[in-house]
């Protein structure tokens, strides 16, 4: 996603710089520590027997196993899977096309096709969720005065929008893996007597493989993480994660949270090791 | 052996190229003029109408919402006081961020290798469980108020507080601050620091004049991957802040989901003045940031 170059040069070490070296130590330490202790904090009272979730009583399982009858809870996490797969897969077909396009072709307008692709990402998201919702309650009251049938927000209209801010990061990190593609193999490739589509789906998807598994991880993790626009996007008839846990923070700190907050952090990590394994793979 | 020519004409092959450009555009490109493009100009369209008596929308044409905007404290100061703690946010993140990033760029490979997944992690951990750890520390009952009472103080309501809502900022911003930084000063050569330790600069010196102005691109791109996101959140000053601290994300939030009536031209008129107020700072800041570099 960000591309991490390795630093091209490091200093001689010598005695002038280890006291500020030192310093420098200290307060990268000190920084992890307040980035990792809440969630250390969080991880461990989800285990703890206090009601209130924010003690260190004792040691139990209860809130897992109350976690796994919460039908709610269970629905919610269904619901927000399959948004987030359906995201993906619509997401990562879209944006790799894009990127190829963007990455391949000299075309009219395709500075303004650049502006409009990085504008999903840096736009407040709220903006985005709000014009979302003002769009869809819009064009579901002109289908509903023009042919009478009544549509409502579900689970759809999250998918769409999910789509709509993920095909940008999508694109940004294919096009990034397009940048050091070597034409000639492509070349090569149609020397041989090879026709543009087994160029494509021998030559090219392959070797830009580990670009698009990346953005296909960077989409799912932003679509199962979304909450802004998932919030102003989905009907009232649907229940989806991150919303469901906002709706019961805002009633009380509960151990329950804890738990379903901790399943939700394991989660994320498990996306960055396997995100961090398909760019070694890359290099 | 026979080479196949293929039997186009070099108008065929252009046409087909042309298909094919089409082909790859069209998905991605319709969707976000549909989901994207539209609903912004809707939006637009909607920050004209008329507020209806059940927060419903009449369509009649005016100017009014944006008069309201203009003429009540209430939004001027749910801007000034956005844009304050956005820049607060930035500010601390940046301080915070930039020894972490220097560290990270002068460590062993091996430990730099780590020190970065650690930094990523928070980056791809959901917001509102990382807000909701603070909640927990915070709370009447939690660790920092039995440390205080432990050390014979009394205990404090830590949250809801505008000071629980820029702990819970920083904490949520501060990898979107470091990887950027951390980008730019590993390019950064740093023999240009020896080359000015030998011609007599010190170290104040040398970081001011060479190593800052030459990282100042992730500077910025880190300023403004905190800013813009700090500035128009409503999560973490809804949890931490309770009613005390009132962004204008809470009050976009309220005026089109949970104010009796919802005030939908209202919301749509001051999300676009939002807007156009953080593009103006942002290009400002870009300007001046790439003229200090020259």
């Amino acid at each position: 996603m960000i591309d991490v170059p390795v630093p091209s040069s490091r200093p001689r070490s010598d005695n002038r710089s280890t006291a500020g070296r030192r310093l420098l130590g200290l307060h990268t330490w000190l920084t992890y520590i307040f980035l990792y202790a809440p969630i250390v904090i969080l991880v461990l009272f989800s285990f703890t027997t206090d009601t209130f979730g924010v003690r260190w009583t004792g040691f139990t399982l209860d809130w897992y196993l109350r976690l796994a009858r919460d039908t709610r809870m269970i629905n919610a996490t269904i619901n927000t899977l399959w948004v987030a797969l359906v995201a993906t897969i619509i997401s990562t077909v879209c944006g790799t096309l894009l990127a190829l396009a963007m990455e391949r072709y000299r075309f009219r307008g395709r500075n303004g096709m650049d502006a409009l692709l990085y504008l999903p990402i840096v736009i407040p998201e709220i903006v985005m969720a709000l014009a979302l919702l003002a769009f869809f309650s819009f064009a579901f009251g002109l289908l509903e005065s023009l042919t009478g049938i009544k549509l409502r927000m579900n689970i759809w209209t999250v998918i769409v929008s999910h789509v709509a801010f993920c095909i940008s990061f999508v694109v940004v990190v294919v096009r990034a893996s397009l940048k050091g593609f070597d034409m000639r193999l492509e070349e090569a490739a149609a020397d041989l007597g090879a026709n543009p589509q087994t160029i494509f789906w021998r030559i090219t998807l392959p070797l830009i493989m580990p670009g698009v598994i990346g953005g296909a991880l960077l989409a799912f993790t932003l679509s199962l993480d979304d909450f802004i626009i998932s919030f102003f996007t989905v009907g009232p008839g649907t229940n989806l994660l991150p919303v469901e846990v906002y709706g019961r923070v805002k009633r009380a700190i509960t151990p329950s949270i804890n738990a379903i907050s901790t399943i939700m952090l394991l989660v994320s990590m498990g996306l960055v090791f396997l995100s961090q394994f398909v760019q070694r793979q890359r290099d | 052996m026979t080479v196949v020519i293929p039997d186009e004409t070099p108008l065929a092959q252009q046409r087909q190229q042309r298909l094919r450009l089409w082909l790859l555009l069209a998905p991605g490109a319709l969707w976000l003029f549909f989901f994207f493009v539209l609903p912004l100009l809707i939006v637009m369209l909607y920050s004209f109408a008329t507020p209806g008596p059940t927060g419903n929308v009449i369509w009649e044409f005016n100017f009014n919402s944006y008069i309201t905007l203009m003429g009540k404290d209430l939004y001027f100061n749910a801007y000034y006081r956005s844009l304050w703690v956005g820049i607060q946010t930035t500010v601390i993140c940046l301080l915070v961020g930039y020894p972490l990033a220097l560290y990270m760029t002068l460590a062993e490979p091996k430990q730099r290798n780590l020190l970065l997944f650690l930094v990523l992690i928070p980056f791809w951990t959901n917001f509102l469980v990382r807000t909701y750890a603070w909640m927990i520390i915070l709370s009447n009952n939690g660790l920092i108020n039995d440390l205080l009472q432990f050390l014979g103080f009394a205990k404090q309501l830590l949250y809801p507080s505008a000071g629980a809502v820029l702990v819970g900022l920083i904490y949520g911003n501060l990898p979107f601050m470091v990887l950027p930084l951390y980008a730019s000063l590993a390019r950064f050569d740093f023999t240009l620091m020896e080359a000015s330790a030998d011609l007599g600069a010190g170290r104040w010196r040398s970081f001011w004049r060479i190593m800052f102005p030459l990282t100042v691109p992730g500077v910025v791109a880190g300023s403004v991957l905190v800013f813009i996101p700090t500035v128009g959140q409503f999560v973490v000053s809804d949890l931490l802040g309770g009613s005390k601290v009132d962004l204008l994300g809470n009050l976009l939030q309220r005026l089109f989901t949970r104010s009796n009536p919802p005030n939908w031209p209202l919301g749509s008129a001051l999300a676009l003045v939002f807007m156009f107020v953080l593009t103006v700072i942002v290009i400002i800041y870009f300007r001046t940031t790439t003229e200090e570099d020259r």
